[in-house]
């Protein structure tokens, strides 16, 4: 986790929210500096998480982890984490045939499918144990990244449906957290992915956004996040938004005001 | 640290060595002994031939057959990713790169695997281009180094900010061993192709007229080009889970003009196609495929033909590294006076973060690439660069 960004977003690992949807978004940036920043820091905040990761193997994920100090193989095997790695599982349902249902068995069905099977698999993982002694403080569930599911075939709507159970489930009933990232194209006209992401900015309680600059590329800064707190229910109170500049290092992403890169200064 | 972790079924550092691995095991390649850099200090340092470390976090990497490239990419394209060529208009420059890679791959003793729906690949590698000797390699570096004019019979060169960076340099590894520069205009010889290993996909060869059994979702020809493609892999040991054999070679899989409409797909024909997400859905598990063995995969793809730009966007987002190619024939840059040196703009897209937070962008955005007689050079557009600081970006 980055110590800049908690305290940007006034958290700690001892002192989080709980029952929260947080819309992770990359626009024309590569924003999964944010999903390593969670992962690592709800390990940290000893909580069980469940990462559905589509898009990249799992020793990617975990060698940046133990650069944020944290090892995601300890974690797994001590059951903290579950990890379900989407490239391997995909090869697997394609090429060797499978008995049991798998969390990805849309991928082998010809229509428009749903995200049941991916669903009971985040529900049997962050299931709470019977005895009722769990060391883990609230399930978490991090996806990674929404919109591979919509080039997999499934529509906005099958992957919003799925978003609304795992909310229903981990963040009202099990009192957990939920973490998603969702890319954003704004040229590029996806209809599909924009209503996906206006579905769930509406059902966000908080939207990072890392956007790539404006002007383009720049060495010294990287792109520009802006922070969106939300109320989901209309309150009279307007929602609170920031914006930082960053800049990704090899362990650390440091944030700084707009205009007020050290590079520049 | 690096010497305690071990490398998931992912993408390969170096010092990785092929292991037989049982399907329920985490991992088919354990990391040894973290050695520093090519000269092999690890004891049981893995050295397959071709193939270097990058210098940021161990990454194994192989050489697109254009040094130039390479350094753009931070070093060369890594294994286990998808490096896919946004083709220029008219098709003329991207089966160049396309040829480069293959033929670095077979003066590095790699395995080739070809699919492509137009030509057959036999006649595709007998078109390879000659790899430039040990020799005439240095002498050929000496020149690009010394020459500040361009000379009629001079490769594509990579120059950067000529104030600002140094000489392109071929790197620590002398170019005998990483990267090769190759003669376009002549043929690779036949001794060299004889003794590669190589597989080839024709698409004609393998359509069938009826559709048996279950479709799978994907669309019959981008089934049986991932079913070959997963064959050898499996047959062969690339992903280290055949206990028979044991591979320690790169396959190098290219895939040529992928989504045109040779290979029955109709994204390049229409705006609403209903099968939209079958090429995206290849994509995808062949990033699985890569991802959990010894290979590295060039696509090249005529994305100006597609016309949902949404799907253009989610197959950049698919792969690892996008290169996109702007050749300035039949355009209006064709005759600009500013671009009359080159054949056309190289757009270097993405570049993968592979375990790791950062990346090795260049700093130079604005590249151009021009083909001489002999070679293929990039060279950042210095005269663009110039009159857009004087007159403000007229260009776009």
């Amino acid at each position: 986790m980055f110590p800049e960004l908690n305290n940007l977003l006034s958290t700690t690992p001892d002192r989080t929210e709980q029952g929260k949807l947080t819309l992770l978004c990359e626009a024309k940036t590569d924003g999964s500096f944010l999903v390593h920043h969670f992962l690592s820091f709800y390990l940290k905040a000893n909580c069980k998480v469940c990462f559905v990761a589509l898009v990249q193997s799992f020793s990617h994920y975990n060698i940046v982890a133990q650069k944020l100090g944290v090892s995601l193989t300890a974690a797994r095997e001590r059951g903290q984490l579950v990890f379900l790695e989407g490239l391997k599982s995909s090869v697997d349902i394609f090429f060797r045939a499978q008995e049991e249902p798998q969390a990805l068995q849309f991928l082998r069905e010809e229509s428009t499918g749903n995200l049941q099977s991916l669903y009971q698999f985040v529900r049997d993982s962050l299931k709470p144990v019977d005895s009722g002694e769990t060391p883990w403080k609230f399930p978490v569930l991090l996806v990674d990244n929404l919109s591979v599911l919509l080039s997999l075939g499934l529509g906005a709507v099958a992957v919003l449906d799925f978003m609304q159970y795992c909310r229903a489930r981990v963040c009202c009933e099990l009192k957990g957290n939920v973490v998603a990232l969702v890319h954003d194209d704004q040229d590029a006209k996806d209809e599909e992915n924009d209503i996906l992401l206006n579905g769930l900015s509406h059902q966000s309680h908080l939207v990072l956004r890392a956007e790539g600059l404006a002007t383009g590329f720049c060495k010294d800064v990287h792109g520009q996040l802006r922070i969106l707190w939300r109320k989901p229910q209309p309150t009279s109170r307007r929602d609170r938004s920031l914006t930082y500049q960053y800049k990704i290092q090899d362990k650390n992403v440091s944030f700084f005001a707009k205009g007020m890169s050290p590079a520049v200064l | 640290m690096a010497a305690a972790a071990t490398c998931g079924a992912g993408v390969l550092s170096s010092g990785c060595v092929a292991s037989t691995a049982g399907r329920s095991s985490t991992s088919s390649f354990q990391r040894r002994t973290k050695a520093s850099g090519a000269d092999g200090g690890g004891p049981r340092l893995l050295s397959i031939a071709g193939t270097r470390p990058s210098v940021r976090n161990g990454q194994l990497l192989v050489s697109t057959g254009l040094p130039a490239l390479d350094q753009l990419l931070g070093g060369g394209l890594a294994v286990g990713t998808v490096l896919l060529i946004e083709e220029d208009k008219y098709n003329i420059y991207s089966p160049l790169l396309f040829k480069y890679f293959l033929a670095e791959g077979i003066v590095n003793g790699h395995t080739l695997l070809v699919a492509s729906a137009k030509e057959k690949p036999a006649d595709i590698l007998q078109e390879l281009p000659a790899p430039l000797l040990d020799d005439n390699g240095k002498k050929e570096l000496e020149d690009i180094h010394n020459s500040k004019t361009p000379e009629p019979d001079v490769s594509m060169k990579i120059a950067w900010r000529y104030q600002l960076l140094p000489k392109m340099q071929v790197g620590p590894v002398s170019s005998s061993r990483f990267g090769h520069y190759y003669d376009v205009s002549k043929r690779i010889p036949q001794e060299l192709l004889g003794s590669s290993k190589w597989h080839g996909f024709f698409l004609p060869e393998h359509i069938t007229s009826d559709l048996k059994g279950e479709s799978c979702s994907l669309s019959g020809d981008y089934m049986k080009l991932l079913q070959f493609i997963q064959n050898i892999i499996y047959t062969e040991g690339f992903d280290g889970s055949n206990p028979q054999k044991k591979q320690k070679n790169i396959l190098r899989i290219g895939i040529q003009n992928f989504g045109s409409p040779l290979w029955g797909d109709d994204i390049c024909c229409t705006e609403n196609s209903d099968n939209s997400h079958r090429l995206t859905k290849f994509l995808y598990v062949l990033r699985g495929l890569l991802r959990t063995s010894l290979s590295a995969c060039i696509i090249t793809m005529p994305t100006h033909l597609i016309q949902n730009k949404a799907i253009t966007s989610r197959v950049r987002n698919l792969s690892d590294t996008v290169v996109g190619l702007e050749s300035f024939i039949g355009s209006e840059k064709e005759t600009n006076p500013l671009y009359k040196d080159y054949h056309g703009l190289i757009h270097i897209r993405k570049i993968p973060r592979l375990n790791n937070l950062t990346c090795d962008e260049s700093d130079v955005k604005d590249l151009a690439f021009k083909l001489k007689r002999k070679l293929f050079t990039i060279e950042a557009d210095s005269s663009a660069l110039a009159t857009i600081w004087a007159l403000g970006d007229l260009l776009r």
